[in-house]
């Protein structure tokens, strides 16, 4: 059913660093890798070693300048895009046959492939661009959250995480359950003022992103600022005087 | 947003041709026997065919009755109820009119109603996607139903009343360009809100996620050919509105015949139009519109 479970029991997302990311875009190749193997078709590609080279990913990573309101140098902020696993997700409700869903255990928003009929209506309906169509399978693509790793007792305990979270060689990706008070992301949105994107949606976003953290200020004072106003002593300080006088 | 061709003659075509049913099923145009044939099979042609083009940019078609499963909270899912529906109910009352039986008039009544519901369920799955400004406003289901009634009119030949609809349809289409226009900035959306990073500075593109095409631009961030947008306006008024108006008046059928190619070209720059100028928020993230 497409319609939104009211209440889910936990709240699985992810919190997303923008201070820590360096924007090396390893976490969006690892989702490319496991998810090509993983859950439902593989995200195809289209001329791929061709001239005009596109496919379905479902986590992008984007650069972005923000230049200071009061000043300074721009800073370069890399911003990976995945899906939310909003609360009140448009892409569910629009969808005609059921095959979008959010599961009441623990909130994830799923395709279910096989009974997808490819309208596209659901990447219409989602604001932040999260869903794409698979060119070749015809279905609607997105993230899973990695559905089939965190719950998968075939893998190590510390692989059961998403690809992109275990992937990330800066820990710009946190996972774990917001509705949790006491887990790792739920601390780490409280302590750093995690965010929503585009809240004015109504989408109520799972995800977090963390804001990056203040800048040093660039030094305006001269470097040679400490040598300035040494007193000059003996023979030198007298001519100073003296010359100050004139 | 990308104006796919199978989309534009669905919305079209099935417009029309649900409108027109309209009229032949409250029998405000009476047919009877080969003219009730033509009419019927005008309509029905043009109904059936909007929404067999719309099955075609279906990525799996084959799947399409499941679209049947989720009316309680899509809309997609609504218009494939109430068409099937619209169909069904007024087979029977169009064979009557082409073989000579009459149906209780409710029975035409539910059918006509049914036939305007389905026009308002497909306007409603542009109009309930917040993510698309343009679109999320009153305005949509006023055009699409003002677009059904007074093509439905012409085709009804209802002579001073659908000249009457059509140059009402040229205001809703004014209106509908004229607050739209402004939709986007009603939203709120932003480069700083998609992105969070408002509350530093002003954010604009570095670089770009990926160096090639992805659906989304394909889909979503359709920038092509807004630069005609102004020209295709007029056209779209004067053609979709202005000139059948004039035609309907005068009436007969070849004038009536002549209204309706118009009428067609016009409409289908006017959704051209509806598609190719809705901007999608997603476009934030790309810096684009
Ligand atoms: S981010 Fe988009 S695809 Fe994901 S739940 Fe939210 S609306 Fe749906
Ligand atoms: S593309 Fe598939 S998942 Fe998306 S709305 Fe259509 S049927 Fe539902
Ligand atoms: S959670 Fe899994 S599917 Fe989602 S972005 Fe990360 S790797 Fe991709």
């Amino acid at each position: 059913m497409t319609c939104l479970p009211g209440h889910t029991e936990k709240k699985l997302g992810l919190a997303i660093d923008l201070d820590t990311c360096v924007g090396c875009h390893a976490c969006v190749t690892a989702c490319k890798g496991w998810n090509d193997q993983g859950y439902g078709v593989p995200l195809s590609d289209q001329d791929a070693y061709g001239a005009d080279p596109s496919g379905v990913f479902l986590n992008r990573v984007h650069g972005y300048q923000v230049q200071p309101d009061t000043g300074g140098a721009a800073q370069t902020i890399n911003f990976p895009r995945s899906c939310l696993h909003c609360e009140d997700a448009p892409c569910v409700t629009v969808c005609p046959t059921g095959a979008s869903y959010k599961r009441v255990e623990d909130g994830i928003v799923l395709v279910n492939e096989d009974a997808c009929i490819g309208c596209g209506l659901c990447a219409w309906a989602c604001p932040y661009g999260a869903r794409e169509m698979d060119a070749d399978a015809g279905v609607m693509k997105k993230c899973t959250l990695c559905v089939d790793r965190i719950y998968n007792e075939n893998l190590p305990e510390e692989d059961r995480e998403p690809a992109c979270v275990r992937t990330c060689p800066t820990g710009a990706r946190h996972f774990g359950d917001f509705n949790d008070p006491t887990s790792k992301v739920s601390k780490l949105t409280a302590a750093r003022g995690g965010f929503d994107l585009m809240p004015e949606m109504g989408t109520k976003p799972t995800n977090k992103y963390l804001p990056p953290r203040p800048k040093d200020q660039r030094q305006e004072a001269s470097l040679l600022a400490p040598l300035l106003d040494i007193e000059a002593k003996g023979f030198a300080g007298w001519l100073d005087r003296i010359l100050g006088k004139i | 947003m990308h104006p796919a061709p199978s989309v534009i003659l669905f919305t079209v075509l099935s417009g029309l041709g649900f409108g027109f049913m309209a009229y032949l099923s409250l029998g405000l145009l009476l047919v009877q026997g080969g003219w009730a044939f033509v009419a019927w099979g005008l309509a029905y042609a043009l109904a059936v065919g909007g929404l067999l083009a719309s099955t075609t940019h279906l990525g799996n078609p084959q799947r399409a009755l499941r679209a049947f499963t989720q009316w309680r909270s899509s809309w997609l899912s609504r218009e494939a109820w109430a068409a099937v529906a619209t169909l069904l109910l007024l087979a029977p009352v169009a064979l009557g009119d082409w073989v000579g039986f009459g149906l209780p008039y409710f029975w035409r009544l539910i059918g006509g109603a049914l036939a305007l519901a389905t026009v308002f369920c497909t306007s409603m799955i542009y109009t309930q996607i917040k993510a698309v400004p343009r679109w999320h406003h009153w305005l949509t289901p006023v055009l699409f139903m003002g677009f059904a009634l007074a093509g439905g009119a012409l085709l009804g030949l209802q002579g001073g009343f659908a000249t009457l609809l059509l140059v009402i349809l040229a205001g809703i289409l004014a209106a509908a360009f004229a607050v739209g226009d402004k939709q986007f900035a009603r939203a709120g959306a932003s480069m700083e809100s998609a992105t969070g990073l408002g509350a530093i500075g002003s954010v604009s593109v570095f670089e770009q996620p990926h160096t090639g095409e992805n659906y989304l631009l394909r889909e979503m961030i359709f920038t092509v050919g807004r630069k005609h947008a102004a020209k295709l306006r007029v056209i779209a008024v004067i053609c979709a509105a202005l000139i059948p108006a004039a035609l309907a008046l005068m009436g007969g059928l070849t004038l009536t015949l002549l209204a309706l190619i118009v009428h067609l070209a016009g409409a289908f720059a006017a959704r051209w139009l509806f598609f190719a100028e809705a901007e999608h928020v997603v476009g934030l993230y790309y810096g684009k519109r």
